[in-house]
This record gives structure tokens, sequence and C-alpha cells, in this order.
């Protein structure tokens, strides 16, 4: 019976130890240095701000791995040892396998500021990272947050909801405006804002300054000022975890280099997750660090590894966020900066925290990305739609089908019609589908 | 830190709302001992029903008269002392005994209630402002500051660090508060005749008559549904959703479960709560009820039409709603101990157990309730329609073990009782044989589901945690599978705390409504 080891468990080591128990009857063993059981990496936030422990995020029982036979072991990994399939574990013994998957996912970016190793400055994304933030930020008058994007404006979140006052530098015009569009980006901003969050736009970290016990007292800007506080938190971005990799003879560059089908230069070891650095067959390569990719990444390596060899394909992009209160979807294609043929339809309602976005191409119309913010669309109705590269027309004519919403919700596609008819007045359209006061679409949900 | 568009100091009012609440709360559990009582002889006349029991009791009784006791311990020992030496002299002559276990409680309640002087009974509407009205204006003053100090959204900050809200001791102890309160209403009203004289005024005003415990209760019952209900609209005002429930439960308290019996009443009809239902209203066939409603239908018909109503709205009502809309047409919009759970015990809500274990348990239990009050029931119409003559006394044994153990237990201090410890559903979840009734149709013929969108969904666990009813959300979420459980009672909480969009309550059509992404369904079966 073939032995697969998977180092790492979080959601791409996991679904690959789940999807491969489904496919086959191999020995497989989860290693983890960082936690007993698989967790939601993407909780960790909400147990800060005491809106669920540690357990709830925990998506399986503790239970469900003895019943399905994933052996999970709590330790860290010092080295693999490729030509002898074994690896190393730090006061544990060696252990064999046939198989690796390498899914150590990522460690937050430190860019060598002085000061980046003092106490109170942390980076966010372990388990032990926010048992440091919650120690760290006990009776505190002031954190600052250095680095703008995703966990930048979640660990904003944690501290303002215990009523710390937050200084959260960003390097961009706008808050995450080299990902958002420049409307949706000033809308995020002005929320941020609006939750009290001292935001501070083109503003980078310069360095940390320490008092006398060596912990963090105030953090320099680039532009010189110092703001005095005692908690700095550094979220610009993270890079994949190589640490056990490096010394191995799998290759790496930013990532475990890997085929589309996820295997490394080294036979029967595979990376997947964060930590893998996809290279195409055009020679270019790029990192996927989403929690969907990981997940899908994860699913199609199981398949290989179970014998069906099965290239990875991410197909029409998806992802989604929450900025403080705002919900924020996207589906399919929606550049920061509108280029070539690209052309977009941008409703925004007055309140500043609702709109809508959408992209297509000015050749044929055809429609290739949705941005929503503070409305909820159909995934499956969206990447139809792209699929089948229907036009802009047709789909706003029909936008109903895609909201989301709750019930009752006041439903925007009517204002978004209409916007195009102001701009389109030679040819108006009538929006077609509109969700009823029950909801009894008639339409058929069809999932990926 | 200040939000920024926040233009007043907010958080005065609500210290000073939650020290009103205090207050009003403190007061209302000292009432209980405030009050004073003096038996006359035309209160022992009038509270004593049947002459020769008046006739057995006077010479052990008649010590009382004119003695003022300051509390009602003291009070109910005596009477109860009186009844027990009539019970002794009566040897094995059981003609001669009071029955204990009616007649003598309602003695006791009747004549503590009538007894009652001094600061209670002289000042009942002052008392009744001091306690539930301020309490209730301390409630309301503690939510409405939100509006302005925090943006519309999904707040649950330190629900797991609140001693209140997280199992803590305050839970535990207004558990015990509540578990308490259940038993002395229940089962030793004699006990707590000051909180039921703190109604007077209103019953008075409404029906015209004193006030007897379960008015007393349904004013308190209605009064926190509102109360909780303003708390839940101000905490949930980004959800049209939950706005538009919200206000749904406390208009059918306030109407249907309140007013219109009293106004029912008062026209001299037989009074009911009309969205109240077989099987949750487990005595709508027992005899006394059946007498009453045909009995009136010789003069008008309304207690014919009564009958109809209730016959219709479990017959015909229940598979037809929730055909279209699920169960939660019901449970969360109208249903009585629904509106207390989604207002009163909103707060709770997180603490339902969501493992499998309980999820086997509930159903064995909310199944078992049911088949219950089915057995029960056909007994009670069995021995009806035979004029009592084919199962006889045993009847009422069931009835009574019924309505001790389910309807007083069950559904009172443990369903209610428990809410600040194992969360706000657990009569609707574990025991609630209409709750059971309208899962069986929502499960199998319904086209109600919680669409899951895509796969957006990331594990995090905020629909698990907050679902009442214990349903592990995620389990079925994360696989891209619809939710369809007999349990859901429709809150719509999963869809709104949920951070990415990924659930929405709907009806659609039948097909397509249990969704498996086939490639993701075997390993938990």
């Amino acid at each position: 019976m073939a032995h697969i080891a998977i180092i790492g468990n979080g959601i791409t080591g996991i679904t690959a130890a789940r999807h491969i128990r489904k496919l086959s009857g191999s020995r497989i063993t989860v290693i983890s240095g960082e936690s007993d059981h698989f967790y939601s990496r993407t909780a960790l936030m909400y147990i800060y701000m005491g809106h669920m422990k540690y357990e709830h995020t925990k998506p399986y029982e503790d239970f469900f791995w003895a019943k399905n036979q994933i052996d999970l072991l709590r330790a860290s990994v010092t080295a693999i040892d490729t030509d002898a399939k074994v690896l190393k574990l730090e006061g544990k013994p060696d252990l064999a396998y046939d198989k690796l998957i390498v899914a150590t996912g990522s460690k937050p970016n430190k860019f060598g500021w002085p000061g980046q190793d003092l106490k109170g400055v942390h980076g966010f994304y372990s388990l032990q990272d926010l048992e440091d933030i919650e120690r760290s930020t006990k009776q505190i008058s002031r954190a600052v947050i250095a680095g703008g994007g995703l966990i930048g404006i979640e660990l904003a979140e944690m501290l303002a909801s215990r009523k710390i006052p937050v200084t959260f530098l960003v390097r961009e015009k706008n808050y995450w405006d080299n990902v958002l569009p420049e409307e949706e980006s000033k809308m995020i901003s002005r929320h941020i804002l609006e939750h009290g969050i001292d935001l501070r736009l083109q503003s980078e970290l310069k360095e940390i300054l320490a008092d006398d016990n060596g912990r963090a007292r105030a953090v320099v800007t680039k532009s010189g000022e110092e703001i005095a506080c005692q908690f700095v938190g550094l979220t610009a971005g993270v890079s994949p975890n190589l640490d056990v990799v490096k010394s191995s003879k799998i290759a790496t560059k930013r990532g475990v280099l890997v085929s589309e089908f996820l295997e490394t230069n080294v036979p029967d070891v595979y990376a997947a997750g964060d930590c893998a650095e996809l290279v195409g067959t055009d020679g270019k390569s790029h990192v996927e660090q989403l929690w969907y990719t990981g997940r899908m990444q994860a699913e199609a390596l199981a398949q290989t590894i179970c014998g069906t060899r099965t290239k990875y394909e991410r197909g029409i992009l998806f992802n989604s966020a929450k900025f403080l209160d705002i919900e924020y979807q996207t589906y399919g294609s929606v550049p920061n900066v509108l280029h070539g043929s690209d052309r977009t339809l941008y409703w925004e309602h007055a309140d500043g925290h609702h709109s809508i976005r959408l992209v297509y191409n000015a050749a044929d119309d055809a429609i290739t990305g949705f941005n929503l913010f503070g409305i909820r669309y159909r995934q499956a109705v969206c990447e139809r739609w792209i699929k089948e590269r229907r036009t802009l027309q047709y789909v706003l004519e029909h936008l109903g089908e895609a909201n989301f919403d709750p019930e009752f919700f006041k439903q925007y596609e009517s204002e978004i019609v209409a916007l195009y008819n102001r701009q389109h007045p030679e040819k108006p359209l009538a929006l077609k589908a509109k969700r009823g006061l029950f909801s009894t679409l008639q339409f058929r949900y069809q999932f990926r | 830190m200040t939000a920024s568009h926040s233009t007043v100091p907010t958080v005065p009012l609500r210290l000073a709302g939650f020290g009103l609440f205090l207050v009003g709360f403190t007061i209302f559990v000292l009432t209980l001992t405030l009050g004073q009582f003096k038996l006359t002889p035309q209160i022992f006349e009038q509270a004593v029903s049947k002459p020769e029991h008046r006739q057995w009791l006077r010479p052990h009784i008649r010590d009382m008269f004119g003695v003022t006791y300051d509390t009602q311990v003291p009070f109910v020992a005596d009477i109860d002392a009186a009844i027990v030496k009539v019970n002794t002299a009566a040897g094995n002559d059981w003609q001669k005994k009071i029955n204990t276990d009616y007649e003598a409680k309602d003695y006791k309640l009747s004549l503590a209630r009538a007894s009652s002087a001094g600061l209670i009974a002289g000042n009942k509407l002052l008392f009744f402002l001091l306690s539930i009205v301020l309490a209730a204006a301390g409630g309301l003053l503690y939510s409405l500051p939100k509006l302005s100090e925090e943006l519309p959204g999904i707040k649950n900050n330190g629900v797991f660090t609140e001693p209140a809200t997280s199992g803590g001791w305050i839970g535990i102890a207004f558990a015990l508060f509540l578990i308490l309160f259940y038993v002395f209403l229940y089962k030793a009203p004699e006990y707590i005749t000051n909180w039921i004289a703190l109604a007077d005024p209103a019953s008075m005003v409404l029906n015209g008559h004193a006030a007897d415990r379960w008015f007393f209760y349904g004013l308190l019952y209605t009064t926190i549904i509102l109360v909780m209900g303003v708390r839940m609209l101000v905490k949930y005002r980004h959800s049209s959703y939950q706005t538009v429930r919200t206000l749904s439960v406390m208009f059918f308290q306030t109407a249907f479960a309140f007013l219109i019996p009293q106004i029912m009443s008062v026209l001299g009809q037989p009074s009911m709560d009309l969205k109240n239902m077989w099987p949750l209203d487990y005595s709508f066939f027992f005899s006394y009820r059946l007498d009453t409603l045909i009995g009136s239908g010789q003069s008008g018909g309304i207690g014919l039409f009564l009958l109809g109503w209730g016959i219709v709205l479990f017959a015909v009502g229940v598979p037809v709603l929730t055909y279209f809309f699920g169960k939660r047409w019901y449970c969360s919009w109208v249903c009585g101990c629904g509106g207390l759970a989604e207002t009163l015990g909103d707060p709770y809500r997180q603490l339902s157990d969501k493992s499998l274990t309980a999820w086997r348990i509930e159903r064995w239990l909310v199944h078992g309730v049911l088949v219950f009050a089915v057995v029960m029931t056909a007994i009670t119409l069995t021995n009806y329609l035979s004029n009592g003559k084919l199962l006889g006394d045993y009847t009422w044994r069931v009835q009574e073990a019924y309505g001790f153990y389910i309807g007083f237990i069950f559904a009172g201090a443990i369903g209610t009782g428990f809410y600040p410890v194992m969360g706000s559903r657990v009569w609707c979840r574990f025991g609630c044989p209409l709750a059971a009734y309208l899962g069986l149709v929502q499960r199998f013929k319904s086209r109600f589901r919680i669409t899951v969108n895509g796969g957006q969904c990331i594990s995090c666990g905020n629909c698990s945690t907050y679902c009442e009813m214990g349903i592990d959300v995620r389990a079925y979420a994360q696989r891209g599978e619809n939710i369809v459980r007999s349990s859901c009672v429709g809150c719509g909480i999963c869809a709104a705390v949920c951070p990415r969009g990924v659930l929405a309550l709907e009806n659609g059509p039948e097909e397509g409504r249990i969704i498996f992404k086939s490639s993701d369904v075997k390993i938990l079966s």
C-alpha cells in the first residue's frame, strides 16, 4: 500500500488528502507543525473578534480523520530526502513516503525593515501569529498596520473591533488599487475612514523604533513621520513558505516550481497551493495564493496521484472578500486599469456602499468580468455568461438571474440598465429577468 | 475609538439603558417580597369555590383571618397546613378530602392572589411601571444608540468572550433564573402572585378582569418579544429579510397571541390564539376545549369556525405553505415560541451544539415527541367520541404526562430556560412536534432550500456557528451542496453572517433542489 505524505494541513493539503482517500486506499499522513487538526485560516480574524472560538473554525469534527483513515501527525519537517524518500522530523522518527505533496503555504513578507523583529511586531498568517497578536494588543493605545492588502484590512478590522485606534499605512494611491479599479478602491478607502481607521494612503513604513525593553514604540514612515504605537502589523503580502524545501533537491524559484500537473522536478514529489509556482507551457510562471485555487489544485492533484493524470485548470477566475462591512465578489477578469479593447459599465449607489461593474469587449460586446460590491451574484450564472460570451446587452437584460442577495433586498439591476440606457438612448434595453418576491425563478441552477 | 459618523455620545446612553434595565429587573425580583397578605372571611368565601370545602377548611383557617403576613411563604404554609388537617381528618374517606393536585393548588393561588395587601396591592400600576416597563425602557435605550454608534452590518464582536453570550457565569445565572421562573409559573404560582398583580392594570384595561397568571405571562412574553425585536431590528438593519421577518414575529405575537384572544373573550366568544396549531397546541382536541368550541357553535358558529380553522391550519395550511416557502413561514415568521427564540434568543443562537451526535439525538427526540403527540391525541379523540367509555381514566393520565413532561419541562423549563447555555432553539430543535411535522414536509416535498453559491465557500464556520438549529451549514456549503434539512427554520442568519455571499434562502423549482457535487459527497457517508 502506497504511503502518501502531505506536508501542510491547510486547505490544500487537507483537500488533497480527502480526495485521495475517496479515490484510493493508500495510506495518507498529513503533517503539520501548526495545529493538530485542520482549521480554516480565513476564520482566524473571527476568533480575535470574538465571533467564534478556535473549535468553530474546524470544518470537520475530530473523529472525521480516524474514520476516514487519514493519519494526522503534529510535527515539524526539518528536511526532505528525496533520494531516500524520507522526511526528517523534529524530535520524531523519520517518515518514509512513496509520494509527497508539499503544501506548506505562505509566510508573511518582511522586507528587511529596521526593527521588523522587535517585540510587538507581527505578521498575520498562522495560529501562532494570532496568539502573538492577542498577547501584544492588550491595553495598547495605538496599532500601526503596514501594507494594504486583504490581510491588512482584516487586521485593521480586528483591532478596530476592540476599539484599538489603528493607523493603516497603504503604499498605493487608494486601497488595493493594484487590484481594484479606481472607483471601487476609492469606495473601500472611504469605507475604511468611515470606520474610524486612520488610513494613510501613499504612505510606507521605513523603520520601527524600539523602547528600552526591545518592544516597538513607534514607526517612522518614508515621509519621516513618527507614529507612536505599541503594535505593528506587517501585512505587505505573503510569499511561498520554502523553509523545508530549500535544502532539498526540489527546484524552487519564488515558489516550488511545478508543471501544470503540479509535478515538481523530482519524481513522486508534488506541490500545490500557496507554495507552488506554476510554470505554464509558455515558460511563464505565477503563484496563486487564494483559498479557492489551493482547493482546486488539490482536487486536480488527487486525481493525478491516484492514477488519472489531470491538468490543473483554473477555469473562469473568481474571488471574494469582505472589506469591513462591504462584501466583494468578482467573476472573470476585471483589471484595475482597462487595456486594449476592454470596456466597462460601472454603477455605484449614491450611498457609496454598493456597486456593480461589468467589463466587456469593445469588438463584440462579449462580457468578460463582473465586480460586485455590497451585492451578491451567482457564480454559476456569471461564469456561464462569460463562457458563452454573452453580449453586454443580453447580460443586462437578464441581470436579475444573477442576483443572489437575500429576499426582500432592494434590487439594483434596473438602475444599471437605466444607466446603460442613458448612455445609449438610441437602443434602450429592458430588464427581463427579475427576482420575484418569492424568488421562484424558473431557470436551472448550475454548479461548477 | 469613535466611528466618525457618530454625532451623539452613545456609550453613556447605553450605560444608562443597562442601568435602567438592572434597576427594573431588580425591582421586578424584589416585588415578590414586598407585598403583604391578609386573609378575610369575604376573601375566603369567594376564593374557595365549593361550599363543603369551605365548611371543612373554615375551622382550620379561621385563625388566619385578619392576620397580616409580611411574606407569602408562611401565608401559603398556613393554608397548606389547613388543607393537610382536613385531609388527615378525613382518614381514608376520599369523599371528604380536598384533591391536592388540582383543587388545593387552585385555592392556594386564588387565596394568595386575593389576600394581597399593602405596598404592591395598593400600587400595582406604579410597580408595573417601575419593574417591567422600566426594564423594557432600559432595554430599548441599550439597543437604540447602536444606530449611530456602529455602521450597519454583522457585528458579533465579543460574542464568545462576553460571559453573558458565551455560556459564561452571567448566562448560567440567567438560565437558572429562567428555569425557576417556569417552575414557579407552572407548578407554584401561589408564590408569584405579586408578579401576577403587576399585570392587573393592563388586564383591567383590556378585558375588565384581574389578571390571571397566563395573562401576566402573555404580557411579559409580548413585552420581551417587542423589546428584543427592536434590538434585532437595530442589529440586522442592513438586512431587509431580517427586518421583515422580525416585524412579522412581533406582529403575530402582539396581535394574534396577545390582543385578539383578549378581544374575543371581551366579546364573550371562545378565545384562541389563531396562529397556534396542533400539535404544538397539544390540548386543541382536549374535551374541555372541544366542548367550548362546539358548545358555542350553537350560538353564532364562531366556535365551530375556530374548530375548523384549527384543523385546516395543520391539515392544509402546513403542507401547502411549507411546500411553497419551507417551514420558515411558521417557525421563524409566525410562531410564538419561534418569536421568542428569534428575539430574546438571538444573543444565544451560537450556543447550539453542531456535532453529529447532537443531530442524532435531535432526530430521535423530536420525532419521538411527534409520535407521542399523535398517540396522545388519538387516545383523546377516541375517548371523546366514545363519550369516555372506551379509554376512560387512561386518557387524562396520558394527557397529564404529556402536559408535564412536554408542555412544562421540555417546552418551558428546558426550552426557554436553556437559551443561555444550549442556544435559542432547544425546544424547537429537540422537542416541538409541529416543527417535526413541518420538517418532514420541508425535507421531502418543498421548494425551499438554502442555495450554495458555487465554489466561494472559505469554510470559515460563521454559518454553522450562528445556526440556532445546530445545522452544520458549512459541511454542505464547502462542498457546493444545497442545504435541505428538515430542521432548518429559515431564519436566514447563516446567509447574513456569511462573509463571502455563499448562501441564500430560496424557494425554487423542486427539480435540482438537492444537488450533490458528485465528486465530493461520499466521504461523509
